[in-house]
């Protein structure tokens, strides 16, 4: 009886898996991305496919023409410059100009990732890096915002989209306020149902909050992300704001407003809950959410600005290796459990 | 359910499939005796033994080969009756050239054993139970393969409450224990009662994984009214481990860097309770064990009764090794040992033999590490692995040993939880080798 001699892999245990992978999550959270960029579609039309498509490919370019020489490919396999992209482009307002938010794309990974080391080692959130460089760069343009539109409307590109490199183009046509700006500089609360249902101004992702809700429901459901991030948020936004109005409800906005208006849902579930530059243990989440809660808060309401959900989580994502610091976990058999 | 209920469990941990029903059902066969048998001096944690018998020596079964060399150390008995040939260095399944006595079996010997009395364990005083089960060669059966009596020898001032006996059997794959549970109850629950009655236990638990019931049920019957109990635990891995299955149990965490003994607690493996049975009650020491030998590289599945120092070829020849096996591995899948060749035994603390083909063997890509925290929730050791892999990358060894890293039972479940295919166990495990290494030098 012959007996086949197999050339052995020696490999050390484990020898089992799980069968996640990187690339497979970030596909997954890519996909949870699919409703609130076609409700991105539905209210703000074609513009808002063209602003997404410039960031992206201002994300993937980079990340192909920065990362190392030998076989280029590899550092986008991993899919997370897409999803950069996305993200960023669903923070951006819906007629800017393509050639903005391609810059967006381009410093969100080189300056918000790759000079950091790459994927993993980042501080910031890379998307909202870039979307803090645009702020500051076009002031004008990040602030000018075109009315939400109906599906009548998809096909009508907004003002302002095709504008040339550096020209001024004449940013005559419609332009809005967000609930945000409406009720700092007005004092006008719109309406929570208008919030939730999509039907006012603002970034391209953020304006339909029953949308990101149900998607940030099935990625906590598949575990893409820490459930806790968003609910600490959310729960001290609320708390916060709460707080402020019982002492004055005509001057400050109703918690439910807050929660609805702004780009907090989206940052919420789709930001803050990035693992690379929030907390690992439980702990330090919890901080973590608290913390971005309570700086949204601050900002809105005292801040010079109408919106404070990017500062506030690129303020968090700069506390997070203090916080990993103290939220260690315990270890077996240490501390107050200890028999 | 019941047991849900009383959160009979530890904290994280991971659920990997089991892959038991290849073998759950299949009864122990006595594997046919090899030619030749290889006993490398050392198969336990500790000193080796030294050799009694010279090369030439006609041996017979059971026959003492070689004393402790040590406390912490075993005797080497002769699983078969043959002739000594050679002592030299032969190839542990470690990869190391090790010292070891090789004989060639008797073909013509009937191989009974020769017959023994029982011992009179209830005269034993505690000190000679444990020189008895030292002269047995036991050693913990479930892979770590400490020698048992150590475990016996209670430090001053410890008292052994009660006994723990491990029916877990956590790792995928493998069914030696839950065969030898469902095949020898009475030898288990006998080498329990022994054990039990010389430490001064009062209270023996038996405790068995939910996927194992007919085991839980025979045990039962068993045991029936008497002092000891079974416990049926929820499954998850790393349950084996001695400390999560005391915080299961009894939901009691025994203190980073103790012993069960710390907290008057002694565990022991099934199977060894069993071969505690077989010592005292036949007068058969550790000479042979029950082996897994499953995966999809082998062809005839089964549970095998190995004489020690049976050569892993022999074995995968019983069952048939298939053409497409990539990987052989000694142990569980979890924490077992790769094999570079198929020419090396058995040994005492042998729990399987896995063949894995190419759709089993791990091809994890290596991604960079998110910090997703899938690591931390695995780790039952609450420690954060995915910091302390990158620790031990930049080979900060203050900083690992303050985040006790030498806590970790290498127990491979942040590995197997990490979607970046990380090679977070490996870089610990050697973060651990170097932090002892540079002790032993330096301070």
């Amino acid at each position: 009886m012959t007996q086949p001699e197999p050339h052995l892999l020696l490999r050390a245990a484990p020898f089992l898996r799980r069968g996640l992978t990187t690339p497979g999550l970030m596909t997954e959270v890519i996909l949870a991305l699919v409703p609130v960029i076609l409700a991105a579609v539905y209210f703000f039309g074609v513009s808002a496919l063209l602003v997404l498509t410039a960031t992206t490919l201002g994300a993937v370019a980079t990340e192909w023409l920065l990362s190392p020489v030998r076989p280029r490919g590899v550092a986008l396999r991993d899919g997370s410059a897409i999803l950069t992209g996305l993200i960023l482009g669903l923070c951006l307002p819906p007629g800017l100009a393509l050639w903005m938010a391609f810059l967006g794309g381009v410093v969100a990974i080189g300056l918000g990732k790759l000079a950091f080391g790459g994927l993993g080692q980042n501080l910031f959130n890379p998307a909202l890096v870039g979307r803090a460089f645009l702020q500051a760069a076009f002031p004008t343009a990040l602030t000018t915002w075109v009315p939400e539109g109906t599906i009548t409307e998809v096909l009508s590109v907004r003002s302002g989209t095709f504008a040339a490199p550096f020209m001024q183009s004449s940013v005559d046509a419609v332009s809005t306020a967000t609930p945000l700006g409406v009720m700092k500089f007005e004092n006008v609360a719109t309406p929570v149902a208008d919030l939730l249902l999509g039907n006012s101004a603002g970034s391209l992702g953020e304006t339909c909050g029953v949308v990101i809700i149900v998607c940030g429901v099935f990625m906590a459901w598949r575990r893409l992300f820490d459930w806790r991030i968003p609910v600490a948020i959310l729960a001290s936004v609320a708390a916060f704001s709460a707080v402020v109005w019982v002492f004055d409800p005509q001057a400050s906005p109703s918690p439910a407003f807050m929660l609805g208006s702004g780009g907090l849902l989206f940052g919420a579930v789709y930001m803050a809950t990035d693992p690379v530059t929030s907390p690992i243990a439980p702990r330090g989440v919890w901080i973590f959410g608290i913390g971005v809660g309570a700086l949204v808060v601050l900002i809105r309401l005292w801040g010079g600005l109408p919106e404070g959900v990017m500062y506030a989580i690129l303020l968090m994502n700069a506390a997070t290796p203090l916080i990993d610091r103290i939220s260690q976990p315990r270890g077996f058999g240490r501390g107050r459990a200890a028999a | 359910m019941s047991s849900g209920l009383f959160k009979l469990s530890f904290r994280h941990g991971i659920h990997p499939d089991e892959h038991k029903d290849q073998t759950a059902h299949r009864p122990f066969e006595r594997m046919p005796f090899a030619d030749r048998l290889i006993l490398p001096l050392r198969q336990h944690t500790g000193a080796p033994c030294e050799p009694v018998v010279g090369v030439g020596a006609e041996v017979r079964r059971g026959q003492v080969l070689a004393t402790p060399g040590g406390f912490v150390s075993t005797t080497l008995h002769s699983p078969v009756t043959g002739r000594v040939t050679a002592l030299a260095a032969r190839r542990h399944p470690n990869g190391q050239m090790v010292p070891s006595m090789e004989i060639d079996t008797d073909a013509y010997s009937s191989q009974r054993l020769p017959p023994a009395s029982s011992i009179d364990w209830r005269a034993l005083t505690l000190d000679g139970f444990i020189e008895e089960v030292q002269r047995a060669g036991l050693v913990g059966l479930g892979g770590a393969a400490f020698p048992t009596h150590v475990k016996y020898k209670l430090p001053d001032g410890r008292r052994c409450e009660r006994l723990v006996v491990n029916g877990c059997e956590c790792e995928p794959y493998l069914t030696s224990d839950h065969r030898t549970m469902v095949e020898r109850p009475e030898a288990v629950v006998r080498g329990a009662e022994i054990v039990a009655t010389m430490l001064g236990a009062k209270e023996t638990v038996i405790g068995v994984e939910l996927n194992k019931l007919d085991a839980i049920e025979t045990l039962r019957r068993v045991v029936g009214e008497g002092p000891t109990r079974v416990i049926g635990l929820n499954v998850k891995y790393p349950q084996g481990a001695e400390k999560m299955l005391i915080k299961s149990i009894f939901d009691l965490e025994v203190p980073a860097g103790k012993l069960p003994i710390d907290v008057g607690i002694v565990v022991n493996n099934v199977a060894s309770m069993a071969a505690v049975a077989d010592y005292f009650d036949r007068g058969q020491p550790l000479i042979e064990r029950g082996v897994t030998v499953a995966g999809p590289g082998v062809d005839r599945p089964s549970n095998l009764i190995v004489p020690v120092g049976t050569s892993v070829r022999d074995v995968l020849r019983h069952c048939g090794l298939n053409h497409e096996t990539r990987q052989v591995i000694m142990g569980g899948p979890m924490m077992g040992m790769p094999l570079a060749s198929l020419d090396v035994p058995i040994l005492k603390g042998t729990s399987g033999i896995l063949a894995f083909t190419d759709e089993v063997v791990d091809h994890t890509a290596e991604y960079a590490c998110l910090k997703c925290g899938r690591c931390l929730e695995a780790c039952s050791n609450l420690l954060n692995p995915a910091r302390l892999a990158r620790l031990a990358r930049a080979g900060r060894w203050n900083e690992l040993e303050m985040n006790y890293v030498m806590d970790c039972m290498e127990c491979g479940a942040c590995t197997y939880a990490c979607p970046s295919g990380v090679p977070v166990v490996h870089l610990i495990r050697a973060a651990k080798t170097s932090i002892r290494k540079r002790k032993a030098k330096g301070e």
